[in-house]
């Protein structure tokens, strides 16, 4: 009886779930591993050794994990910071962390187009004060810094709330028991905030390896993402089975990561975790 | 097993909620057009008039539509896209023929461009022509050299690193160096293809971005120094900035038809006939070019514009630089293929 209400309450999870994620999945996997005629096929899947798509895979691989290095290192001086700081004014910065994820994603990605375009503010201020303008849109340079600025509040807020549970207490004894703020800080703070920074990572480092939508407004349709690769097999080629082929390649690259991250950070207390 | 069994019967349940949605309510008109392609006000006096919904989406590429077409999720009435992918659609029998007595005021449009449309719509029976006008190089002539923009080489100028604009479409893009080795834009010889992506890689490192729709917009904020667009794009551009003008080169180009047709999908098609009729009429075919600013095909609201207009080059290409002019047509299925490999080959290029 007990057993049948709690299937009960998991239903509308359950209709989520079959509808949503385990549908779309099986029906990626089939378009994948079908020719456009509807025979079996491995060719979407192994294209994916096709130069043009291999090296985009890579570019893709490059620009996620410079951005994640750039978020960590940003945000784990920031979380620390943010920590020491007295609780008022605490709730007061993550708030302002949190305020531009109010406004819509591609929105913000636009704006970005504007201000950093030849003749845009950025560039109007730096000849203003006689400084040379900034000349990165379109590059993969402008790809990272928008992807760096859209994910942040993702890595600042796990590594935050990771620090934010270390009860001061332990550090006072560290203290007490003659240990340098090296020392703390490699022996304590670091381990137990690890948690934080692998979902921060995998929070970070998955949507930036998928995203095509930056690549494509602020890259000029010069930088060849994979993302971009498979959007234009959908929309452009109308090849939904080698678009599926190379999403089943990028599945497993994301899975990867995680697995990797995860089997580092099992003491629990991450966003995954 | 139970588990299995509940998974599958959830999945059934989540199918037939879909199902649900598709009950019709028999008075709208679904209709599907290229972006910035028709005054919304059109729109709102069609409904006042008929007491017809209009339910109104957009695509950027004639390969988007094809691929929201095909995907089968709505159910369009109306479809307006350019010449060779309505080619491909009437080569694939998706599209319906029109019956042109519920659309008498059809005869407002030049004959003319039937006689175009013919290219891909060999008995007239498929379409109706909307907008036409062929594709130019739009330039900052404070910038950019005049005496050299009648050439699609001056697009490979190293002069102008950084500021130039290609479009992001592949037949777009080809045709441009296509036309420049002399080939004709439907080539599918292999070796003409990869000489023209050849050209085409040794361009990117010049190239600002490749865009469509926007290409007007960065020019109007001269951003670039010149981009390669759709002659009505063009002539709206030269609207807003005035150092700016539009050259059709010597070498030739595309000129394109967007007609209207009417998909296997339509559920409404007298609705869509309807529509037709009320876009071929002369107030709001003039409505609707004030908005679109293309070269319309329609007699009526051609001749009451005033007579400069009349003789814009750049809205209505003149005749010799139409006959110098070629109309795209559908690729097969194997070409269509070669051109996007080479075409990504090209954006991935360093």
């Amino acid at each position: 009886m007990r057993n049948l209400k709690r299937q009960f309450l998991a239903g509308p999870y359950i209709l989520w779930m079959a509808g949503f994620i385990l549908l779309p999945t099986l029906m990626i996997l089939y378009y994948a591993f079908t020719s456009t005629s509807g025979d079996f096929s491995l060719l979407n899947v192994t294209s994916i050794t096709f130069s043009v798509h291999f090296k985009s895979l890579m570019l893709s691989l490059k620009l996620a994990l410079i951005c994640t290095v750039i978020c960590l290192i940003l945000s784990y001086p920031l979380a620390m910071i943010l920590n020491n700081l007295k609780t008022k004014s605490q709730g007061l910065i993550v708030f302002i962390f949190i305020l531009p994820m109010w406004m819509n994603f591609m929105l913000r990605i636009l704006a970005w187009r504007l201000l950093l375009s030849n003749n845009g503010v950025i560039n109007s201020v730096l000849g203003f004060i006689g400084l040379p303008g900034l000349d990165i849109l379109n590059t993969p340079t402008a790809v990272v810094f928008c992807m760096v600025y859209d994910f942040l509040p993702f890595m600042v807020l796990p590594v935050y709330n990771a620090m934010a549970r270390i009860q001061p207490d332990i550090i006072e004894a560290a203290k007490d028991l003659g240990a340098g703020n090296l020392t703390i800080f490699f022996r304590i703070i670091l381990p137990l905030t690890m948690s934080g920074v692998i979902s921060g990572i995998i929070m970070v480092f998955v949507p930036a390896l998928t995203s095509f939508a930056i690549s494509d407004l602020l890259g000029g349709g010069k930088v060849l993402l994979i993302g971009n690769v498979i959007e234009q097999a959908f929309m452009q080629e109308y090849n939904w089975n080698l678009g599926s082929g190379l999403s089943v390649v990028l599945m497993v690259f994301v899975i990867a990561s995680m697995a990797l991250m995860n089997s580092h950070g099992d003491e629990g207390g991450g966003t995954f975790a | 097993m139970k588990k299995t069994l509940l998974l599958l019967l959830t999945t059934l349940a989540v199918f037939s909620l879909f199902q649900g949605c598709g009950k019709e309510d028999p008075n709208t008109l679904t209709i599907l057009n290229y972006g910035k392609y028709i005054e919304p006000e059109v729109l709102d006096k069609f409904e006042a008039e008929t007491g017809i919904k209009v339910e109104y989406e957009e695509y950027i590429t004639p390969e988007n539509m094809y691929t929201k077409y095909k995907a089968g999720a709505i159910d369009y009435d109306l479809i307006c896209t350019s010449d060779y992918m309505i080619e491909k659609l009437i080569g694939e029998n998706e599209v319906l023929e029109l019956n042109f007595d519920q659309i008498p005021l059809v005869k407002n449009l030049d004959s003319s461009y039937f006689e175009f449309s013919k290219s891909f719509d060999p008995e007239n029976k498929y379409t109706i022509p909307y907008f036409f006008g062929t594709v130019g190089i739009l330039y900052n002539r404070e910038i950019v050299d005049e005496s050299k923009v009648n050439s699609w080489q001056i697009l490979w100028d190293d002069t102008y690193s950084g500021k130039i604009i290609m479009a992001d479409s592949v037949r777009d893009s080809f045709m441009v160096a296509e036309k420049l080795l002399g080939y004709s834009l439907n080539t599918t010889e292999d070796d003409k293809l990869r000489a023209a992506q050849q050209l085409l890689i040794e361009q990117k490192p010049l190239v600002y971005s490749y865009l469509v729709d926007e290409a007007q917009d960065e020019m109007i904020a001269e951003n670039a120094a010149m981009a390669v667009v759709y002659s009505g794009e063009a002539g709206l551009a030269l609207e807003y900035n005035d150092n700016l003008a539009f050259s059709v080169p010597k070498e030739g180009s595309n000129m394109w038809i967007d007609s209207w047709f009417m998909p296997k999908s339509a559920r409404h098609t007298e609705n869509a006939e309807k529509f037709l009729n009320f876009l071929c009429r002369e107030d709001i075919a003039a409505l609707n070019f004030d908005y679109v600013y293309y070269a319309t095909p329609n007699m009526k609201v051609k001749e009451s514009l005033d007579e400069e207009l009349q003789e814009n080059t750049t809205i209505f290409p003149p005749q010799e630089i139409l006959n110098n002019c070629e109309v795209l047509k559908s690729l097969d299925d194997e070409a269509a293929m070669r051109y996007n490999l080479y075409w990504k080959e090209i954006k991935s290029a360093d």
